[in-house]
């Protein structure tokens, strides 16, 4: 199955008009089908995640729970409509009434509360909920994920199309100024992934999101005691509580970057290939197509 | 059991509560009773996934004396206020007795020395909060299974039920009085055990004097606190809301392997 190489639609009445552009096959239905299952999945696995972490808005390293000095806290400071919002990052305090720690709850008055109403599942508080969804939607997102990493594989996805070449990783600098002056690749260069975007992608789907799955895993007391190695790779289940929490930050920023990149390339050729699969590219030489031109 | 996980209407109604919850309208959703079954089905295959992969004897992770926290966060009930309760506490639990009672051959009415003079574990385990935090503290208790071996559990036993002295709400009637369930792969754990030391001193009322249960590789709301009496059990529908515990008849899993 070519992924992103060109097996040409018939596109024949646009390649006659100026500029050229021609219709590539660039995502099979097997990836467009994993990445919105996992798109889904992954939004709602961040806010009922969120609502679990209002139950206890902390992070320690270590096996346990340090209440006296946690590295990251959510708190709030005084009552009804004084009520402040205080996070508090390695000991210093910072007001984030509004947002964290302090926020608008269903009547509309300040609500002590970590994360907000607009960023949980359920938007009460309701951990027993919370956990309900996160871990049907955890099920989800590792079955689609075993499948399309064993996809990857199989139809070589992995091998041809994320895999950085020696000349990829030679162009990194290139690559960055190219990001930087948000200019995107045209022609044959944009039938492939940039080097950036391979490795992004890389991080994103063998690096944070199995680390999602095994801090996730190290926080059940019934894994630790099938695998305590869980505990001794992650420095104990709270690092790993804060390794969770950490991933899945960055997760939300590659996917704000994800999204940007999105608008760059152009919003609506980007979208057709995710969801149809065909993707446009402009040519400057005379397009194979055109010249094979059906009748003028 | 696929199949009566996933059956039709079940997919539709998860279907139906992602689609919508992605758009945004997750509330309405997430408050539906249908609904939040449908999404606590999952919980099964959690259930059979860990059963799978843990032997039944497998042990949970335990720690050294150096490693024990200093402060140990008492949570839910830390002073029960019930009549009885008090006049045993201020007794020094010397009229409390533990009774076993209902599936078994015989029922048993033990005071807390009798329990102290049982096969007893020590043991340094974690103990972890569903809000997310964790404690190491040192148990000593009678092993449960030893206790159990003891009354003679009829064929039908199931479940062993855990009948606590703490109500966690006002409502005087019985109805929010904490209990808890086990199975019994759980109940014969080598730790398992019903504690009545910790580190090295007798249960402090905050952690559940004079007993409370440690059922290692669970959560912290299964390590039922203040245990009155235990009963053997075939199902847990007749009890109080039917689903096994205080906090699982408020929407938590039973099975509080994760």
């Amino acid at each position: 199955m070519s992924e992103l190489a060109a097996e040409d639609a018939a596109v024949t009445a646009s390649a006659i008009a100026e500029p050229r552009t021609r219709l590539i096959y660039r995502h099979t239905l097997w990836v467009r089908s994993w990445h919105w299952i996992n798109a889904l999945s992954l939004l709602l696995l961040l806010l009922s995640g969120l609502q679990i972490f209002n139950a206890d808005p902390q992070l320690s390293w270590g096996m346990t729970t340090n209440f006296d000095h946690p590295l990251v806290s959510i708190d709030s400071a005084g009552d009804g409509p004084r009520m402040r919002g205080v996070t508090t990052v390695f000991g210093h305090p910072f007001d984030t009434t509004g947002v964290l720690g302090a926020s608008k709850g269903a009547d509309g008055q300040p609500e002590d509360r970590a994360f907000p109403r607009w960023a949980t599942i359920p938007s009460l508080r309701d951990l027993g909920a919370g956990r309900h969804w996160h871990f049907l939607f955890a099920w989800i997102f590792v079955l689609n994920g075993a499948f399309f990493v064993a996809y990857t594989l199989w139809s070589r996805h992995l091998k041809r199309d994320l895999w950085p070449t020696v000349e990829d990783l030679k162009s990194i600098p290139a690559s960055i100024w190219e990001h930087i002056r948000l200019k995107h690749a045209e022609g044959e260069a944009a039938t492939r992934y940039n080097v950036l975007q391979k490795l992004a992608y890389l991080v994103v789907l063998y690096g944070l999101l199995p680390l999602m799955l095994l801090t996730g895993l190290t926080m059940s007391p019934g894994m630790d005691a099938a695998f305590p190695g869980l505990l001794w790779v992650f420095g104990g289940r709270q690092s790993a509580r804060t390794i969770h929490f950490l991933s899945a930050s960055s997760i939300v920023i590659f996917f704000l970057i994800h999204i940007f990149e999105v608008f760059a390339a152009g919003l609506f050729n980007e979208m057709r290939s995710i969801v149809t699969g065909y993707f446009a590219v402009k040519t400057t030489a005379p397009a194979r197509v055109a010249s094979e031109g059906a009748g003028e | 059991m696929i199949r009566s996980m996933f059956n039709r209407r079940r997919v539709a109604a998860l279907i139906a509560a992602s689609g919508a919850a992605a758009l945004g309208a997750c509330d309405q959703i997430a408050d539906d009773d249908k609904v939040a079954r449908a999404v606590g089905s999952a919980e099964v295959l959690t259930r059979k996934a860990q059963r799978l992969i843990l032997s039944p004897g497998q042990l949970a992770p335990e720690y050294k004396e150096s490693e024990i926290s200093r402060f140990f966060k008492p949570n839910g009930s830390t002073d029960p206020d019930s009549d009885a309760y008090v006049a045993l506490r201020d007794a020094g639990f010397r009229d409390w007795k533990l009774e076993v009672a209902g599936l078994v051959e015989h029922p048993l009415s033990l005071s807390l020395d009798q329990l102290r003079a049982l096969p007893s574990r020590t043991q340094i385990t974690r103990h972890d909060c569903v809000e997310g935090w964790s404690c190491i503290g040192k148990w000593k208790g009678a092993k449960l299974g030893d206790l159990l071996a003891r009354a003679k559990l009829k064929p039908q036993a199931k479940y062993i039920v855990f009948h606590c002295a703490d109500s966690l709400g006002d409502a005087g009637d019985g109805s929010d009085d904490y209990y808890e369930s086990i199975g019994l792969a759980d109940a014969f754990h080598p730790q398992t055990i019903l504690a009545y030391d910790m580190n090295d001193a007798p249960l402090e009322v905050p952690h559940g004097a004079p007993i409370r249960l440690r059922v290692e590789r669970h959560l912290g709301y299964k390590q039922a606190k203040y245990v009155m009496k235990l009963e053997a059990v075939a199902s847990l529908d007749h009890l109080h809301g039917g689903h096994g515990g205080y906090w699982e008849d408020r929407g938590y899993e039973w099975y509080g392997g994760i």
